[in-house]
């Protein structure tokens, strides 16, 4: 055999997407029902007290940010759990034997990982325009902060599963840093909405980034600018590789 | 003939600074049955993950089919199948979904006629729809066995494959191992049956505190070490051995109820006609004899405990 093993990575992407149809419920209905209340609760309830947030109706302010919300859960969980899986039943031992480099391997798992969170994250995005109406003003720039934030947060799932060494160290960042983080990251409102010192301090979380150049391609106005959140995600997506890279290299709890 | 596997001066020391392996050198030929014998913690199972990729080596080479297992791993890792001691499967997939995933993962393309002959061969077609999970221990193992041939490797490696594997299975996985060196396949296994070493492998090394200390020919190690043995019963206690059997190595065991006689069972004359004649001669009676043979466990116990 030469060249790249693409029978192999056809094998993970496959059976890590198989995994999403078994567990069909958990993987799409979930994030559905959460987004409905979501809207129910912000959109509906509070939303009908708010005034437009940068020229948007709030129920339609919200929904990028909710779907950069879901991108990076989804994309975190499924990477880290693709990958930590193996090693918690040891069938980790057929990866490693395989003729197949990690390179590719890290194309099969995070591919199918970023897949699953676009999947999810169209869904909502259709689940929205039930409720609210929605403009994509840049189709092409939503979609590409669309893949390039799935990537990169599958990718940063994937580091989270194999540093991991149990399930409670699986659930930490997520549960410890990423989700404030979302939370705090301007997904329901517009930083310029905070007092001072908290406007300066949010400039500091990543999301902030996300979240504001995800909405410009939506509506065109972000709170900062489109190009710094371009150069953030792309950014965080190289520090992601060089750690996987140097996790190969070493063999960072991979290999004795 | 080239070797299949060759293994020059590997070490392995883990980062706890515990040495597994201090230079090991071995060589297998195409279609060998190769068994390493050692104690638990002795390096067998940290030998054969290294050759597999599983661990990495602290200074050493490994080549498999002349393929360097690092630079050159797809060609070396494409050639080689392992079953692992203890059995790791996913436990939502169906067996035959399983089996078909590690064919895919080592570059092959998907072949149901031959999934299924392997399904088959191990008696598992019927159990093709079933999740891992619902299986019994034994039907786990064959399919960490049929996974291993998948993709219809060059050299298998089954790390303990019978411990604590029922009767069946055992047959059956000595039928396999049989057919599979018929077909040419190199065979290297761990194990702590040393008469299935004995009985199955063409060489044996054995290996012991990380050091191969003894690699030979099952034959010549049996013929070396392994001396037949005639204990020949008394019908009566016998003080000492008579003066007319004086010309006879032998010695008196069991408080004089049992007379012992080595011998060679390769060596054209081994004698023993001409004692028993001797026995009747000088008026002695026996009831019964009884020969045995060194086996390879006394050997390797030898070995070991003399190694020291």
């Amino acid at each position: 055999m030469s060249g790249l093993n693409f029978r192999g990575i056809w094998a993970i992407y496959r059976t890590e997407m198989a995994r999403t149809r078994r567990t069909v419920w958990q993987s799409v209905a979930t994030p559905v029902i959460t987004t409905v209340l979501y809207f129910i609760v912000f959109g509906g309830a509070i939303g009908s007290r708010m005034k437009q947030v940068g020229g948007v109706g709030y129920g339609a302010f919200i929904v990028p940010g909710l779907i950069m919300l879901t991108l990076l859960t989804q994309g975190i969980s499924n990477a880290s759990v693709a990958i930590y899986f193996p090693k918690f039943t040891r069938t980790i031992f057929e990866l490693l034997s395989a003729p197949i480099s990690s390179t590719e391997a890290v194309f099969a798992y995070v591919g199918a990982a970023a897949t699953k969170s676009v999947m999810i994250g169209l869904i909502i995005l259709a689940t929205a325009t039930l409720f609210v109406p929605v403009r994509v003003l840049h189709p092409g720039w939503m979609v590409a902060f669309l893949l390039l934030t799935a990537v990169s947060f599958a990718l940063f799932g994937f580091i989270i599963g194999i540093w991991a060494e149990n399930f409670e160290q699986l659930a930490i960042i997520p549960s410890l840093v990423v989700t404030p983080l979302t939370f705090l990251g301007g997904a329901f409102y517009s930083i310029d909405m905070l007092p001072q010192p908290w406007r300066t301090i949010s400039l500091f979380n990543p999301v902030v980034y996300l979240v504001s150049g995800f909405r410009w391609s939506f509506y065109g106005v972000g709170d900062v600018g489109v190009a710094t959140s371009l150069g953030f995600i792309v950014a965080f997506m190289v520090l992601c590789l060089a750690l996987l890279w140097w996790i190969f290299r070493s063999g960072y709890r991979l290999k004795p | 003939m080239s070797p299949v596997l060759s293994v020059s001066a590997v070490k392995k020391t883990y980062k706890s600074g515990q040495v597994a392996l201090h230079e090991i050198d071995l060589t297998v030929q195409k279609g060998e049955i190769f068994a390493l014998l050692g104690p638990n913690g002795a390096g067998k199972t940290t030998l054969i993950s290294i050759i597999c990729g599983l661990v990495s080596m602290t200074s050493g080479q490994v080549l498999v089919a002349g393929h360097d297992i690092v630079r050159d791993y797809r060609a070396a890792r494409a050639m080689i199948g392992l079953v692992p001691q203890e059995i790791a499967l996913d436990i939502f997939a169906t067996v035959e979904d399983t089996v078909r995933f590690t064919r895919g993962l080592f570059g092959r393309r998907g072949a149901p006629d031959r999934i299924e002959q392997l399904l088959r061969d191990l008696s598992l077609w019927d159990k093709r729809g079933a999740r891992t999970m619902e299986l019994s221990g034994g039907m786990k193992r064959r399919v960490m066995i049929a996974k291993a041939l998948s993709h219809d490797p060059d050299i298998l490696f089954l790390d303990e494959p019978t411990a604590g594997v029922d009767v069946n299975l055992r047959r059956d996985m000595w039928e396999i191992v049989r057919r599979l060196r018929d077909r040419g396949v190199t065979i290297i296994l761990t194990t702590h049956y040393i008469e299935e070493a004995e009985e199955m492998a063409d060489r044996v090394g054995v290996i012991d505190r990380g050091r191969l200390v003894l690699v030979e020919e099952t034959a010549a190690l049996m013929r070396k070490f392994g001396k037949r043995r005639l204990s020949i019963m008394m019908q009566q206690r016998m003080e000492a051995i008579p003066p007319e059997l004086a010309s006879w190595p032998l010695r008196l065991e069991a408080g004089g109820e049992r007379l012992v006689y080595d011998f060679d069972a390769k060596a054209p004359d081994t004698g023993i006609p001409r004692l028993l004649r001797d026995l009747g001669t000088a008026g002695i009676d026996y009831k019964d004899l009884e020969t045995s043979r060194n086996s390879l466990e006394d050997i390797f116990v030898d070995l070991v405990e003399n190694g020291a």
